[in-house]
C-alpha cells in the first residue's frame, strides 16, 4: 500500500478517497455517521417545534429575528459549501496547492458565518435580554442553533488541523479521505442550516 | 357485543381462579372483577386478546412438543443428517397470513373501545370534577357546585362522571383498577376522562406513574353511592360553614391551635380553592389517615406529629411548628370531628 | 477466567495489553467481563426489590432507597449489561462470519468500549457519592428534572458518555458488514446472527442520537437551567416523553433482534439443518426494525395523545406480531425433521420459544389500547417486558456464551453446570414473573415499594421473591462453570459440527483470525464445504503479507478525560470552581484526539514467513 508517499498525476486514482479500505472503510462509515446525525438534528428541530410558541411572556421569534443578517449567515455558509467543492475538485485532480487555497477560503467563510452567529446571539442577549432561560422558546433556539454552531466551529478546527498536519507532505492515499470526509461534514452542516433558515426563520417571521 | 362476552367472562374468571391460588384479588381493587364501564370495557378486550392469543400459544406449543419428542436424536442414528430444506412457500404464507387475520379481529374491538373510552363529548351536561394530582394526595374540585374535597372521591352510581385532570407538580397517573383504566395527570395539559361505577361500593385507586418516593403510598378511594345519597353529600357539603365552633371542650382547643399554626395556610376547610395541602372539610368521615393508614385518631396523630414517618418525601414535614402530642391529640379531636355529611364510606356499603 | 489461564505472562503485561488492543476478540472479553459485572450488579439490585416485596408493608429498604435501587436496576440491565453483553458476541463472532480479520475501525471499536466502560462506572459511582439516580430508568420529566441531589446528574452524564460509545460501536459494524466480508459472502449468504446484529446497528444509529438530545435536554435543565422541561416558562414534558421512546422501543429491538441471530444460527446448528425460510427470516428481521421506529408512542397509551393517535400506534404494534411470528414458524419448521442435539446452548434456545411466544402473546395484549389502559404501568407490564428482554435476550445470551465459548476462550462450557444453571434459572424465571401478570391485574402498579396487607398481593409477590432466588443461583452456578473451565481440555477447532466460518479457524482464532481469507460458496459455507468431502475452506488468495493495527492507549485515555469532564459537568452547580476540572477533562479528552490525528496510525505487517511458521 502506497499511503506513505505522494502520488504524481500519473499515478492517481481516480478516486483518492476509496483507493484504500481504509478509505472505503472511513468513506461508508461517514455516511452512516451522518445518518445518525440526522436524527440527532431531527430531534432538534422536533423539540424547537413543539416550543416555539412557548415564550412565556417572552419575546417571539418574530419580534427577534432579522432576516437581513439571517441571509448574510446563508449566503456565507452555502458559498462556503461551493468553495469545499472546488477544494474536492482539485484533491481529484491532485493539485494540493489549489486544494489548499480552496480549503482556506472555506474556512474563512466559515469563521465569517460563526461571527454573525455570535453577533447575532449577542444582540439578541443585549438588546432583548433574551437567553437559553428566558423560556422554553429560548432554550429549543439556543439548542438547535447552538448544536449547529458548535458543528461548524468544530469543523473549522478540524480543517485546520488537517491542514497543518498535511501542510508540509501534500496529498496521499492515507490523508485524501480525511480532506474528502470533511467536506462531506461540511456539506452535511450546511444542509441543516438550510431547513434552519427556513423552519426558524423564515417561518418565524411569517407564522 | 357484551352479551356473549359476559358468559365467556364467567368461564375465563373460573379459569383463571383455577390458575391463580389467590383468585382474582381483591374486590374493588382487581381489574379482573370490574364494577365499571371502563373496566369492564377493557376486561372484555383483555379476554378476547388473552383467547386469540391462548389459541396461538396452543398451535406453537403443539409443533413444539412435537419437534422435541419427534426429532430428538435418537440412539443409532447419531450420524443422521437430515434432508437440507430451504423453505416452503405455502406453508410460509400460510402462518403470514393467519396471524394477520387474528390481529384484525383484535384491532376493529380495539379501535371501537379506544374511540368509545376517549368520547367525552357528554362531558358539558353531566358531573365534572376537576382532579388535581400532588406529590402525594389527590384534590377533587366539583365544577361549578361550591365543593372541594380531598382523597375521597364521592360519585354517584350508574352516570358518567368527567374527570378534567391535572398535575400541580409532576406526572401522576389516576387509576382505579375496578372502575377503569388509568390515565396519566400531566403538568401542562389538562386530560379528560369518565368514570361510571356500576354499584355503590369504596374502590381503591392509585397512583400508576412513578412521582417520588412516596408514590407506592399516593392511594385514594372512589366512594360510589346511589344518586339520592349523592345529591344529599352535595348539599351537605354545599352548606359547610368552615368557621362553626366545633363540639366538645378538646376539639375546640384543637380548632384553635389549628388557627393559631397557621394549618389553613395550606389546607382549607369548606369551599375555599386553596390547595396547598388536601382539603379537610369531610376530614372526619374519611376512609384513610393519609390515603393509607387506618382511619382512627392514633393514625391521625402520628400523621400530624410526625409525617415523614407515614409519607417520605410529602411537602407537610418541616412546614409547620413543632406539636406536643397533647397538641396533636386535641388537633385530631377537632379534625376527627369534621364530619358535615350523614354520607360516608359507610353508606357506600363497605 | 479462562484468559489468564493461557497466558504466561505476568498480570500486568496482559492488564496492558487489554487497555490498550484493538483486537475485535479481545475487546469481546472485556464486554463479556464488564457487562457480566454490571450483569452481576443489575441482578444484586434485582434481588433487593425482590426482598423488599416478599412482604406486604415491609421496611427493608426505605422509599427513596427503593426508587435509586430501580431505576439503577433498569438502567444498569438494559445500557451496562444486556448491550455490552450483546456487544461482546458481536465482536467475538462477527469478524470471524463474514471472514474478517477485524472490525472496519479497530481504534473506535476499542474507544466504544472505553466510552461504555467509564460511563457505566459514572454512572455507579452515584452510589457512592449522595445516592442513586430515582426517577426510574426512563427518567421522567418533571421528576428527573426536579429530582434532589446528584443522583440524575450521574444518570445524565453516564448515559451520555456510555451512549456515545455504543453508537460508535453500532457504525463500526455496520462498516465492517458493508466492506469486510470475504469474497464469495454475498449479504445473503451472511449468518443469521451477522444479518440480525447488522440490522440491530441500523438501529443503534437511528435510535441512539435521539437519545443523546434526550439527554442533552435534560442535563441542560439540570445544570444550566435551561426551561425544556419547565413547564411555568413553557416548556413540555410530554416531549421528554417522546424523545425518550423515539429511542427506547428501537432499543428492545436492538437487544432482541442479535439473539434472534444467535437462535437461528443454534437451531440449525444443533438440528443439523440449514435454517428454514431463510430468505424470509432476513426480510422479518428488517420489518421488525423498521416498524420498531413506528411504534414508540405505544409506551404512551396512556398520556393523553387521543384515540386516533392511540389507534393507530395500536394496530402498528400488532403489525410486529406478524414477523416476529414468522420467526418462530420458522425456527419450529428448522427444528422439523432435524436430528436434534440438545446440549446447554440447545436448552436456552430451545427454552426461548415457549417464554418468548408467552412474551409475545401478552405484548399483542398490551398493544391493545383499551386495554392497555389496566395493564400499563402495572406488574402486567412487568412481567411482559421481562419474558420478552429476560426470555429473548439473557436467554440468548446464555446460548451464545454456551456455544461460542469454545470460539471466544478455547474451552467448552461443563455441561452438568451447564444444565444446572438453565433449570434454576428457567424455573425461577417463570416463577418470578408469570405470577406477576396476575399482579398487575390484581391493582399492583410497577414501582411500587410497598403494597399494603389487604390488597390481596402478598402470595403472588412472595412466589415472585421465591423464584428470583432461583434465577441467582443459577447465574452464580455459571459463573463457577466459567471459572472451572479454564483448567479443561482445549477445545478443538470444530466441536459442535458448525456451519458457519467462524467455526473453520481455531478455537481461539489466531489475532489475524483467517491465515488466508476464505472462499465462500454458499449460505453456510464450512458445511457446504464438509458435506463435499473437502472438511475446510478454499482459500480465496494465496498465502501473503497481512496488514494489522496498532495497539493503542488513546482509547482509555479520551474516554478518561470524558469521565472527569462528566464529574465537572455534575459538581459545577454546587460550585463553579469545578468548572476547571469540566475543562481540565474536555481538553485532556480533545488533547488525545490531536495526538491521534498528528501521528499517522499505519499499522504494521505480519510477513509471510512468520505465517508459514505458525501452525494451522
Amino acid at each position: 500500500m502506497s499511503h506513505d508517499h505522494s502520488l504524481n498525476p500519473e499515478t492517481m486514482p481516480h478516486e483518492p478517497e476509496k483507493a484504500t479500505l481504509e478509505g472505503k472503510n472511513k468513506f461508508i462509515g461517514f455516511w452512516f455517521f451522518l445518518g445518525g446525525e440526522t436524527v440527532l438534528f431531527a430531534s432538534l428541530f422536533g423539540t424547537y417545534l413543539a416550543l416555539h410558541n412557548s415564550t412565556a411572556g417572552g419575546p417571539a421569534g418574530n419580534e427577534l429575528f432579522g432576516l437581513e443578517l439571517v441571509f448574510v449567515m446563508t449566503i456565507l455558509l452555502l458559498t462556503s459549501s461551493l468553495t469545499s467543492v472546488y477544494a474536492i475538485y482539485h484533491m481529484k485532480n491532485n493539485d494540493f496547492g489549489k486544494m489548499t487555497l480552496w480549503f482556506i477560503i472555506t474556512i474563512i467563510l466559515g469563521f465569517g458565518f460563526v461571527g454573525c452567529e455570535l453577533y447575532e446571539f449577542h444582540h439578541y442577549i443585549t438588546e432583548y435580554g433574551f437567553t437559553f432561560r428566558s423560556s422554553a422558546f429560548g432554550s429549543a433556539f439556543y439548542a438547535l442553533l447552538g448544536f449547529h454552531g458548535g458543528h461548524v466551529t468544530f469543523g473549522l478546527f478540524w480543517m485546520i488541523a488537517l491542514l497543518i498536519r498535511n501542510a508540509r507532505r501534500g496529498l496521499n492515499l492515507y490523508n485524501a479521505p480525511k480532506f474528502y470526509i470533511w467536506s462531506l461534514y461540511w456539506h452535511f452542516i450546511d444542509v441543516v442550516w438550510v431547513f434552519i433558515f427556513t423552519v426558524v426563520y423564515l417561518m418565524g417571521k411569517v407564522g | 357485543m357484551k352479551g356473549w362476552m359476559g358468559k365467556l367472562r364467567v368461564l375465563t374468571l373460573l379459569g383463571s381462579i383455577a390458575l391463580v391460588l389467590s383468585g382474582c384479588g381483591r374486590e374493588n381493587l382487581s381489574a379482573l372483577i370490574p364494577k365499571g364501564y371502563g373496566a369492564e370495557t377493557s376486561l372484555d378486550l383483555i379476554i378476547l386478546t388473552a383467547i386469540v392469543m391462548l389459541f396461538v400459544l396452543v398451535i406453537v406449543m403443539i409443533l413444539y412438543v412435537t419437534v422435541l419428542i419427534r426429532f430428538r436424536k435418537k440412539k443409532g442414528k447419531e450420524d443422521f443428517v437430515p434432508k437440507q430444506v430451504e423453505g416452503n412457500k405455502t406453508l410460509e404464507t400460510v402462518w403470514t397470513v393467519i396471524p394477520i387475520i387474528l390481529l384484525i379481529i383484535i384491532a376493529v374491538p380495539t379501535v371501537i373501545a379506544t374511540f368509545d373510552l376517549a368520547d367525552t363529548k357528554g362531558a358539558k351536561d353531566e358531573l365534572n370534577v376537576d382532579v388535581t394530582g400532588n406529590q402525594y394526595w389527590w384534590h377533587f374540585n366539583y365544577n361549578g357546585q361550591e365543593i372541594q374535597t380531598s382523597q375521597d372521591l364521592y360519585i354517584p352510581t350508574g352516570e358518567k362522571v368527567y374527570l378534567n385532570m391535572k398535575s400541580s407538580d409532576v406526572i401522576h397517573s389516576f387509576w382505579v383498577p375496578s372502575i377503569s383504566g388509568k390515565m396519566d395527570v400531566n403538568p401542562e395539559n389538562e386530560n379528560t376522562m369518565y368514570i361510571e361505577a356500576y354499584e355503590e361500593g369504596v374502590y381503591w385507586g392509585k397512583c400508576a406513574e412513578l412521582c417520588g418516593p412516596s408514590h407506592s403510598l399516593m392511594d385514594f378511594k372512589v366512594i360510589a353511592v346511589s344518586p339520592e345519597e349523592f345529591e344529599q353529600w352535595v348539599s351537605d357539603m354545599q352548606n359547610v360553614d368552615p368557621k362553626a365552633v366545633a363540639e366538645g371542650e378538646t376539639a375546640q382547643e384543637g380548632q384553635a391551635l389549628f388557627q393559631e399554626n397557621n394549618c389553613m395556610g395550606c389546607h382549607a376547610i369548606g369551599s375555599s380553592p386553596v390547595q396547598v395541602g388536601p382539603n379537610l372539610t369531610n376530614f372526619g368521615d374519611r376512609s384513610k389517615v393519609a390515603g393509607v393508614l387506618d382511619h382512627n385518631k392514633e393514625n391521625v396523630m402520628k400523621w400530624i406529629m410526625n409525617p415523614e414517618s407515614v409519607k417520605p418525601g410529602n411537602k407537610m414535614t418541616g412546614n409547620y411548628p413543632t406539636l406536643s402530642e397533647e397538641e396533636a391529640s386535641k388537633i385530631a379531636d377537632y379534625l376527627l370531628q369534621l364530619q358535615p355529611s350523614e354520607i360516608t364510606p359507610e353508606s357506600a356499603g363497605n | 477466567m479462562s484468559i489468564a489461564a493461557t497466558q504466561k505472562r505476568g498480570f500486568g503485561a496482559v492488564l496492558w495489553d487489554y487497555v490498550t488492543t484493538v483486537d475485535h476478540k479481545k475487546i469481546a472479553h472485556l464486554y463479556l467481563f464488564a457487562g457480566g459485572l454490571f450483569f452481576l450488579i443489575g441482578g444484586l439490585e434485582a434481588m433487593l426489590i425482590r426482598i423488599q416485596l416478599a412482604k406486604p408493608d415491609n421496611d427493608f429498604l426505605s422509599a427513596g432507597l427503593y426508587n435509586e435501587v430501580i431505576t439503577m436496576h433498569g438502567t444498569t440491565m438494559i445500557f451496562l449489561a444486556a448491550m455490552p453483553l450483546i456487544f461482546a458476541l458481536m465482536n467475538a463472532v462477527l469478524p470471524l462470519q463474514i471472514g474478517a480479520r477485524d472490525v472496519a475501525f479497530p481504534y473506535l471499536n476499542s474507544l466504544g468500549f472505553w466510552l461504555f466502560m467509564f460511563g457505566g462506572i459514572l454512572l455507579n459511582c452515584s452510589w457512592f457519592l449522595g445516592g442513586a439516580p430515582d426517577a426510574g430508568w426512563t427518567a421522567y420529566a418533571p421528576l428527573s428534572t426536579t429530582s434532589p441531589g446528584h443522583g440524575v446528574d450521574f444518570y445524565v452524564m453516564g448515559l451520555q458518555i456510555a451512549g456515545a460509545g455504543t453508537l460508535i460501536g453500532g457504525i463500526n459494524f455496520l462498516v465492517t458488514v458493508v466492506n469486510m466480508r470475504a469474497p464469495g459472502m454475498t449479504y445473503m449468504r451472511m449468518p443469521l446472527f451477522t444479518w440480525a446484529s447488522f440490522i440491530a446497528s441500523v438501529l443503534i444509529l437511528f435510535a441512539f442520537p435521539a437519545l443523546t438530545v434526550g439527554l442533552f435536554l435534560l442535563m441542560f435543565d439540570r445544570m444550566f437551567g435551561t426551561a425544556f422541561f419547565d413547564v411555568s416558562l413553557g416548556g413540555n414534558t410530554i416531549i421528554w416523553e417522546h424523545i425518550f421512546w423515539i429511542f427506547g422501543h428501537p432499543e428492545v429491538y436492538i437487544l432482541i433482534l442479535p439473539l434472534f441471530g444467535v437462535f437461528s444460527d443454534v437451531f440449525s446448528t444443533f438440528a443439523k439443518k440449514r435454517l428454514f425460510g431463510y430468505t424470509a427470516m432476513v426480510f422479518a428481521t428488517m420489518l421488525i426494525a423498521f416498524l420498531g421506529f413506528m411504534v414508540w408512542a405505544h409506551h404512551m397509551f396512556t398520556v393523553g395523545l387521543g384515540p386516533v393517535a392511540n389507534s393507530i400506534f395500536s394496530i402498528a404494534t400488532m403489525a410486529i406480531a406478524v414477523p416476529t411470528g414468522i420467526k418462530i414458524f420458522n425456527w419450529l419448521a428448522t427444528l422439523w425433521g432435524g436430528n436434534i442435539t440438545i446440549n446447554s446452548a440447545m436448552l436456552w434456545a430451545l427454552a426461548f420459544i415457549p417464554t418468548f411466544t408467552i412474551g409475545g402473546m401478552t405484548g399483542v395484549m398490551v398493544a391493545s389500547v383499551a386495554a392497555d389502559y389496566q395493564y400499563h404501568d402495572s406488574y402486567f407490564v412487568v412481567a411482559h417486558f421481562h419474558y420478552v428482554i429476560v426470555g429473548g435476550t439473557i436467554f440468548g445470551i446464555f446460548s451464545a456464551l454456551h456455544y461460542w465459548w469454545p470460539k471466544m476462550f478455547g474451552r467448552i462450557l461443563r455441561e452438568g453446570l451447564g444444565k444446572l444453571t438453565f433449570w434454576t434459572f428457567f424455573i425461577g424465571f417463570h416463577l418470578t414473573f408469570f405470577i406477576q401478570h396476575f399482579l398487575g391485574l390484581m391493582g399492583m402498579p410497577r414501582r411500587y415499594w410497598v403494597f399494603h396487607s389487604g390488597d390481596g398481593l402478598d402470595l403472588g409477590n412472595l412466589i415472585s421473591t421465591i423464584g428470583a432466588f432461583f434465577m441467582a443461583f443459577g447465574v452464580i452456578v455459571f459463573i463457577i462453570n466459567a471459572i472451572l473451565t479454564a483448567r479443561d481440555a482445549k477445545a478443538p477447532a470444530d466441536p459442535w459440527d458448525g456451519r458457519t466460518l467462524e467455526w473453520a479457524t481455531a478455537s481461539p482464532p489466531a489475532h489475524y483470525n483467517f491465515k488466508q481469507t476464505p472462499l465462500v460458496r454458499g449460505l453456510d459455507p464450512l458445511w457446504i464445504e464438509k458435506s463435499e468431502g473437502k472438511g475446510k475452506m478454499t482459500p480465496a488468495e494465496p498465502l501473503g503479507e497481512i496488514h494489522m493495527p496498532n495497539s493503542s492507549f488513546l482509547p482509555f485515555l479520551f474516554s478518561l478525560g470524558l469521565f472527569v469532564a462528566g464529574f465537572g459537568f455534575i459538581y459545577q452547580t454546587d460550585n463553579k470552581a469545578w468548572l476547571a476540572v469540566l475543562i481540565g477533562g474536555m481538553a485532556f479528552s480533545l488533547g488525545t484526539m490531536v495526538v491521534r490525528s498528528m501521528k499517522d496510525d499505519l499499522g504494521y505487517h505480519i510477513s509471510k514467513e512468520e505465517l508459514e511458521r505458525e501452525a494451522d
